[in-house]
């Protein structure tokens, strides 16, 4: 039993070992980073539409998180903005890094499509706008109904990816997913990024989606 | 230098010398001297050079020649029985949720290349039934098949029975419950949010209390024992099932951990879960299979030694290769890398293990299902954790970090590697527990060849396509639509392999169920892919 014992406590004391370096040096060192001063934290309904990535698994395919341009040109050149620091990420939580790039990276998707009814015209059916596009369809995320009430938020969708008659409407979670689409916008400098080039704007010409 | 360095360089003084004083402490309790003797082990008195298997036409089953040895091969199938109940349960769950995976992973699948593919109802969208894929086959089927075949070793490792299977059987419960409110969660959109980590931090304590209702009978055995060495398969099972609670309730712990820091605890976690939960499972039954069916001990047992306390000092620290490039301090990466390029100690160690004892046998392959299963995995553990240690490269990495390539390399572990050598071990541990044969051969070699055509096809399509993605990506001029477009083919073949590996597992439900309900003819022969003895011996 002793020789037994002897190696699941060595067992354990390596993982806690590797659970200090990996998980407690880490957070001791990024909870002290400066929060970016411009960087704005979330409302409630983009609080919520965070809630709706997640529920939807948005993560799958996108991520959130530019590199360096030093290290992989293609990132910032496509418009996906500078490479992101810990701070940047300060009401995050969950993070939602991501870590595939099925559809391109969205930390910067506000600065790129502001308008929200591009947003929604896209959440209701990507080949309406993008040709060729594989991301689903998120048909459950509005209505369809004959006359819009006042309030509704009618989304107008081309032909032949709207309803025959009637209008789609938003709905709640489509209105605060679009609206945290629209928040992902780190156009403002980070503070802590030592290779940036000098303030500069960011170049916005390059807006492939 | 800058303090992040010297950080580093304190960690990794820290490290050689912890691993450095393990390793005098081994060295100074004999745990090297014993050598072969350890390897023999596994082997009841008489026994070597007897297959298990009877891989062979011309072999008889070893009974044993003298008294002595006959009482020996009796103990065995009274311990075999003893973990009966508690086995059955994890590895009938195991299939179930292997089924259930398979169908959410295919389902996935044409969603990837058929965009409009079930989008009407937010129960079955991507996003939702891929995580559900993902638990499933984790969680379900690798953990369960895995924690099911380790309660059927730990008697037969300490030549004993099994002491509180009840407790295992509990846990098998409480784990299924688990799964369903856990699964459920995940499709009615109640995701914790991050990979691996997505069941909602209530439902994982299940986890906790159901892992560590499996630690009890496991402690409980080792208690008992009879056996003078621990063979290094106990060493893996052991130390997987104290990992892994240690981690889940780590990384669950609810809110501890935001923003950036959480995306390090994450893959931390998630790399964890890989390897050192699966692997040292998947590891440890390829130590004890291989031996066992070829009936000749693995060459090198202070090799075997070695490979295990080095698997546990690198492989925990390599998760955050998940998250190079990632906004997260660099000597944390680079550390990973490290640690992720030193896993080919481990990895190089264990394969000439298990390919070592193999030379000269290949011919086996031939006969038997589990040694042919098993083999074909460990092999694929050598491959794909070679590929992994590349992959960790920064300038591999650059390319193939967000792309299907990873996919690949993940299917290349969970799958060719894993499963294939848990597909070996039920078919090892059915007619031992149940003293009946596998019903249809046929079936057997069906599964086989479905499931090996199968995760080829997945593989190679996505490492090539995952490739050229990723090199366009880092090329701005390709227009992203391109791209999506170029990667399209190997999603489509990806459905095909996938396909074939769901027609698989239906094929291997089908035959464990009529195994279990004891269809086909009586006979004392095992189901080998070639027919056995007496169709062949006259
Ligand atoms: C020496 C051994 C290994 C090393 C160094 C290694 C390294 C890596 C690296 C660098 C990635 C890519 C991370 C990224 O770019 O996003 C990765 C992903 C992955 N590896 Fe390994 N690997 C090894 C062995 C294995 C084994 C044996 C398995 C299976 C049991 C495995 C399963 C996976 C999975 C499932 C992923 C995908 C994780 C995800 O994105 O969800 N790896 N590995
Ligand atoms: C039956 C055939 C299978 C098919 C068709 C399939 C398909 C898929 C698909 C489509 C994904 C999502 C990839 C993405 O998000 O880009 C995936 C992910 C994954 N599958 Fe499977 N799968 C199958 C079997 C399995 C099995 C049996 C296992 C494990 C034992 C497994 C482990 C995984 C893992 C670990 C991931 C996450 C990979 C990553 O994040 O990089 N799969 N699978």
């Amino acid at each position: 039993m002793k020789r037994a014992l002897a190696i699941m406590v060595g067992a354990a004391l390596i993982l806690l070992l590797a659970t200090l370096t990996l998980v407690v040096m880490p957070y001791l060192q990024m909870s002290a980073e400066q929060v970016p001063p411009d960087l704005k934290p979330y409302t409630e309904q983009q609080q919520r539409g965070r809630q709706v990535y997640i529920a939807n698994g948005c993560v799958y395919c996108h991520s959130q998180q530019p590199r360096d341009p030093s290290f992989a040109p293609g990132d910032k050149a496509r418009g996906w903005g500078r490479p992101s620091v810990p701070g940047d990420y300060a009401y995050d939580e969950p993070h939602l890094l991501g870590t595939m790039r099925t559809g391109p990276d969205l930390f910067n998707i506000g600065a790129r499509q502001p308008s929200i009814d591009w947003q929604l015209m896209h959440l209701y059916n990507p080949r309406a706008i993008i040709k060729g596009s594989i991301m689903p369809s998120y048909p459950f995320l509005f209505r369809h109904v004959d006359e819009p009430v006042e309030g509704d938020k009618v989304v107008n969708i081309p032909p032949p990816y709207g309803p025959e008659s009637g209008k789609i409407v938003a709905t709640e979670d489509a209105l605060a997913l679009a609206e945290y689409m629209l928040a992902l916008d780190h156009t403002y400098p980070a503070p802590t990024l030592p290779t940036l080039p000098p303030k500069t704007d960011e170049p916005k010409e390059n807006r492939a989606p | 230098m800058t303090p992040t360095i010297a950080i580093l360089l304190i960690i990794t003084f820290v490290l050689s010398t912890v691993g450095l004083l393990l390793l005098i402490w081994t060295i100074a309790n004999n745990q090297f001297s014993h050598g072969q003797a350890a390897a023999r082990t596994i082997f009841s008195p008489g026994e070597e050079g007897h297959s298990e298997d009877r891989a062979r036409p011309a072999d008889e089953p070893f009974t044993g020649d003298t008294s002595e040895q006959a009482q020996a091969i009796e103990a065995r199938w009274t311990a075999d029985q003893s973990s009966r109940t508690a086995v059955l349960t994890w590895l009938s769950s195991s299939v179930f949720w292997l089924l259930l995976g398979s169908f959410f992973g295919l389902a996935s699948s044409i969603k990837m290349h058929l965009p409009e593919f079930l989008t009407a109802s937010e129960f079955l969208t991507f996003g939702r039934i891929r995580p559900v894929h993902l638990n499933a086959v984790t969680y379900g089927w690798a953990s369960m098949a895995g924690i099911g075949v380790a309660l059927f070793l730990i008697p037969r490792l300490f030549k004993t029975s099994l002491v509180g299977g009840k407790y295992a059987v509990i846990g098998g419960f409480i784990w299924n419950i688990g799964l369903i409110l856990g699964l459920s969660a995940i499709t009615l959109g109640l995701s914790d949010g991050e990979e691996w980590l997505e069941f909602p931090w209530q439902v994982d304590l299940l986890f906790v209390v159901g892992g560590a209702m499996c630690a009890a009978p496991l402690l409980l055995t080792a208690a008992n024992r009879n056996v003078e060495h621990l063979y290094v398969t106990s060493w893996y099972l052991m130390a997987a099932l104290v990992w892994f609670p240690i981690l889940f309730l780590i990384a669950n712990l609810p809110f501890a951990f935001p923003g950036a820091s959480g995306a390090t605890v994450n893959w931390w976690f998630a790399h964890n879960v890989l390897g050192l939960w699966v692997t040292p499972i998947g590891i440890g039954i390829a130590y004890y299979m291989i031996p066992k069916i070829l009936g000749r001990p693995i060459i090198s047992y202070q090799l075997s030694l070695i490979g295990f306390w080095s698997l546990a000092l690198f492989y925990s620290q390599v998760g955050i290769h998940h998250l190079i490039g990632g906004p997260i301090p660099t000597w944390l990466v680079t550390l990973s890398i490290v640690h992720s390029v030193m896993m080919s100690i481990p990895v190089i160690t264990v394969a000439i293990n298990h390919h070592g004892t193999m030379m000269g046998n290949f011919g086996r392959l031939k006969d038997s299902p589990t040694l042919r299963f098993v083999w074909i995995g460990a092999l694929m553990y050598t491959v794909a954790s070679l590929q992994g240690s590349m992959e960790a490269l920064r300038s591999i990495n650059v390319i193939t970090h967000f792309t299907h390539y990873t996919v690949a390399h993940a299917h290349l572990g969970m799958y060719a590697f894993l499963s294939f050598i848990l597909f070996g071990a039920v078919y090892f541990i059915m007619p031992r527990l149940t003293n009946w044969e596998w019903p249809w051969r046929k079936l057997i070699s069906l599964h086989f060849w479905l499931v090996s055509i199968g995760i080829l096809i997945y593989v190679v399509s996505l490492t090539v396509a995952g490739w050229k993605q990723g090199v366009a990506l880092l090329d701005a001029a390709m227009p992203f639509m391109d791209i999506v477009k170029m990667t399209l083919p190997a999603l489509q073949a990806r459905t095909l392999g996938g396909a074939l590996m769901t027609l698989g597992h239906l094929v291997f439900a089908f035959h464990f169920i009529a195994m279990l309900m004891r269809q086909g003819a009586a006979t004392e022969q095992p189901t080998l892919f070639r027919p056995a003895i007496k169709e062949n011996a006259q």
